[in-house]
């Protein structure tokens, strides 16, 4: 009897519960699962799309297609003569989602910003330790802690963030996914229930969409958010496929059984094209790829040497073989698509006769080198063996005998960074906020060697520039000192730049509106399907 | 018999214990390291590297946090994810009946194929039949599973559009799952149509996933009847002007499946490692998929708890198949 009555119970659950889905819905065949949904605790551009970018607000956002921030649940914010303090008004009236787990009683106020750093912050925080292995790594990674002096509530409407030093940067860590706005209401009620766990599984936020469900793997379904505080979205619901091997994103999106997918195979890419129903978006992505020299270790401590090298590799070749045009080749540390780009560089012409000469005038002779390749593809890179076994050739052109080496991805990162290893280092980078600093100080700053800094390059005039853009407010002043870096980059040539890979986005022919992130986000508020 | 069960189960619990040790220290002789994993390109300091390990418990003794895991399974507590931070049972019970319910098809594909093939190709020695089978099934049996899948995909999917291209059950359904399993679940969600869409999302998946079991079981069954035909008691039967279908159907191949039941004992642990791929290529949410990410993020506390969970349904299975035997051939009875 029993038996019976619970399967009729979870019969008409199943049926009241259930719907079809309406006109208007969105498939997006994503490439992996979400690791959770509460952006503060993961890494990965993945989670931020079926998290931060649906679900949640931030007090500033990046506009659209670029990487200036512009006001979102702050409607604006004031920062002190002395550069220490931000203070961020909010906007009036912000709701938070109603679902089917949480109504909301109030709108958005300072509480639930406070809340949302200081989980992350402070370890006397009930959240900071909510679920097993919460290390608040970009939190941690942005240099958050080390920046923070306070948080508090001026008015309810009013939050003010004082800092220890002056950081530009920091705005744009204030946009990024990790900084999202979460509901203190929400969590105090799932702390009362003793359900804490439940923020990274059921999240409520500000953002455009609602979560309303999530199969492991599978499926994450989302419907637009009525009270949503910006411009509504065009579409009703949005849903995320998750296919992780590329070939078979290709066929969903071919067959119809999905709008967009990100990360087509490069092979690919030309049969996307020609297909009559489906057309593709391209950007350059805000990454790039370099072999670092390590520059306190004979003969790459000579910047003649490593000036040498850099001619002798054909870039282009490199562009071509292994992403099959879908990259262009790198001259300076930062990609064209971010501010303060300097174009006005010139690149080290490829030449190996010249490079030659130029090594036998440094005085070297039947160098033998190490050329590190990593075990994986990145989006900066698609198949570092490859670009390695082009560079090996390159070399020995130029009478230097390369022998390549790889490891493990972890074990390759870390022992990549030690500042006494062998050899040049393919590596690169993904921007994580569009800051120029971003890279240049995280990259090649002198606090980072022995760390990020795979050249172990410290240089005084560059690391001045990078130091004193940091605590320049002034975007224009910024510019010019970070073009200036660039100019030291070039005549120190601590790396061999070597590309900035493309970011390609097909879809099918009726979707409007897509617009394409320099940081690699995908969001869909302003998508629309036309018939 | 139960002394027999009795004796199979002592059998199983050093096994089960032997299993948690190969499991536990297994992934931790693999280079890398989840901690240094979490940050990606970007350098985590050696400081932040000690906190983050020490709260993970992963700075003890290896022997301590091996004794501290085994207490934890034995209580039922399998760990959380170091990526997901989510109980590694929950995800794992999440996930199965997706895994389950493909292999099931698999399985009952391979078996319901497999099975009259080899029994054909039996009757029919050296003729072209048979040779055409037994090499199909040597062709089944090497083909790579991620380009057979692709192959299928691009051809009924992508070319002619019979089947969807990959997941469980199109995206118009939606209910919340009730057993785990779609075929089920989506008869009790009531939606016209759900079903059909279900059974149509299997089809390609079971296909792959059952090739390899399909072309083992074939070869078993071939190799198994031939014995069995050139018996005594089979001669005497034709002798007696029994029908042909009597003599293979009845009393030969009754005598012939004990070696095909163990064949297909052992095709679960083949088919759970078939799962890997054929679930990565179908996007089909199984424990497979689960798996083969968390190596590659070096998520130990998955790789440790799903190998344990497998091997311990793998080891039931092999139980089950054992106590299998004394029903079909009532002279090994326990």
């Amino acid at each position: 009897m029993f038996k019976k009555s619970t399967f009729a119970a979870a019969l008409l659950a199943a049926t009241v519960i259930s719907g079809v889905a309406s006109a208007k819905t969105f498939i997006y065949c994503s490439e992996a699962s979400p690791e959770g949904f509460d952006p503060g605790l993961y890494t990965a551009g993945t989670t931020f799309d079926a998290s931060a970018h649906p679900v949640y607000s931030r007090l500033l956002e990046f506009k659209k297609g670029t990487t200036e921030t512009e006001p979102a649940l702050a409607e604006s914010y004031e920062v002190s003569d002395d550069g220490l303090q931000y203070t961020f008004k909010l906007r009036p009236g912000v709701k938070f989602q109603t679902t089917d787990f949480f109504t909301p009683t109030r709108d958005l106020n300072a509480d639930d910003v406070i809340f949302s750093f200081e989980r992350q912050w402070k370890e006397d925080n009930a959240w900071n330790k909510y679920v097993e292995g919460a290390s608040w790594e970009y939190f941690a990674g942005m240099g958050m802690p080390d920046l923070l002096q306070s948080i508090e509530k001026v008015d309810d409407l009013t939050v003010k963030f004082t800092l220890k030093q002056k950081s530009a940067p920091f705005i744009a860590n204030i946009a990024m996914p990790f900084a999202s706005i979460l509901s203190k209401e929400y969590a105090d009620k799932l702390q009362a229930d003793g359900k804490m766990s439940q923020i990274n599984q059921q999240p409520v936020g500000t953002g455009p969409f609602t979560f309303v469900g999530y199969q492991q793997d599978a499926v994450i379904r989302y419907k637009k958010n009525p009270d949503y505080w910006g411009e509504a979205p065009k579409i009703d619901d949005l849903v995320f496929a998750i296919t992780t091997d590329a070939s078979v994103r290709f066929q969903k999106l071919k067959a119809g059984e999905c709008h967009l997918m990100p990360y087509p195979n490069a092979a690919d890419v030309e049969a996307i094209k020609a297909d009559p129903n489906l057309k593709v978006m391209e950007q350059e992505g805000l990454n790039v790829a370099y072999l670092a020299y390590n520059t306190t270790q004979a003969p790459f401590d000579k910047v003649e040497v490593r000036k040498a090298l850099n001619m002798a590799i054909n870039k282009q070749a490199i562009v071509d073989a292994v992403f099959q045009g879908a990259a262009t080749v790198a001259k300076n540390p930062i990609p064209p698509t971010m501010w303060s780009y300097n174009d006005a560089i010139e690149d080290d012409k490829y030449d190996p006769e010249a490079a030659k000469a130029a090594l036998e005038a440094a005085g070297v002779k039947d160098l033998s080198m190490k050329v590190w390749a990593m075990p994986v593809a990145r989006p900066y890179m698609l198949n570092a063996r490859r670009a390695a076994e082009l560079i090996q050739a390159d070399f020995e052109k130029i009478g230097v005998k390369v022998e390549i080496v790889s490891y493990e991805w972890a074990e390759y990162l870390d022992k990549s960074k030690a500042k006494d290893r062998d050899g040049a280092v393919m590596l690169g980078w993904t921007g994580d906020n569009g800051d120029p600093d971003n890279f240049l100080d995280t990259l090649l700053g002198c606090d980072a060697v022995g760390g990020n800094n795979r050249a172990q390059w410290c240089d005084k005039e560059f690391d001045e520039l990078v130091t004193k853009a940091q605590e320049e407010t002034d975007v224009a002043e910024r510019t010019k000192l970070y073009e200036q870096a660039q100019v030291v980059f070039k005549r120190e040539a601590p790396w061999a730049t070597i590309d900035h890979s493309l970011s390609i986005v097909p879809m099918r022919k009726n979707v409007e509106g897509f617009v394409q992130s320099p940081l690699g986000d995908f969001t869909f508020d302003t998508v629309d399907i036309t018939e | 018999m139960f002394r027999f069960l009795l004796g199979r189960l002592a059998v199983l619990i050093p096994t089960f214990i032997g299993v948690s040790i190969i499991a536990f220290s297994f992934i931790r002789l693999l280079p890398g390291d989840p901690v240094a994993l979490l940050s990606g390109e970007r350098v985590m300091s050696p400081e932040r590297h000690a906190e983050i390990s020490a709260q993970l418990g992963l700075d003890r003794p290896i022997v301590i946090q091996y004794l501290d895991y085994l207490w934890g399974v034995l209580r039922g507590d399998f760990g959380t994810s170091i990526s997901t931070k989510q109980p590694v049972l929950t995800q794992f019970m999440e996930l199965f009946p997706a895994t389950l319910e493909l292999s099931l098809c698999a399985i009952i594909f391979a078996v319901i194929l497999g099975i009259p093939a080899g029994v054909f190709a039996a009757i029919k020695r050296g003729s072209f039949p048979d040779q055409l089978i037994m090499g199909t099934a040597l062709i089944g049996f090497s083909m790579p599973i991620f380009w057979w899948g692709l192959l299928l995909i691009i051809l009924f999917s992508g070319i002619l559009q019979w089947t969807p291209v990959s997941g469980r059950i199109s995206l118009m359904y939606f209910f919340p799952p009730v057993t785990g399993f779609m075929l089920i679940d989506s008869l009790l969600s009531g939606q016209e149509g759900a079903f059909k869409s279900a059974v149509s999302h299997l089809i390609l998946p079971t296909i792959v996933l059952g090739t390899i079991p399909l072309a083992v079981i074939a070869r078993q069954t071939r190799s198994a009847m031939l014995e069995v035909l050139s018996e005594d008691y089979v001669r005497t039967a034709r002798a007696k002007g029994l029908s042909s279908f009597r003599v293979v159907g009845v009393h030969a191949l009754r005598n012939a499946m004990i070696p095909v039941v163990t064949t297909i004992g052992l095709q679960v642990g083949v088919m759970l490692a078939g799962a890997i791929l054929t679930e990565s290529i179908f996007s089909w949410p199984g424990i497979g998929k689960w798996m083969v990410d968390s190596v590659f993020r070096r998520d130990y506390p998955v790789i440790q708890g799903g190998l344990l969970i497998i091997a311990g349904i793998i080891m039931l299975v092999n139980l089950l198949v054992d106590l299998l035997y004394g029903l079909i051939n009532p002279r090994i009875r326990h």
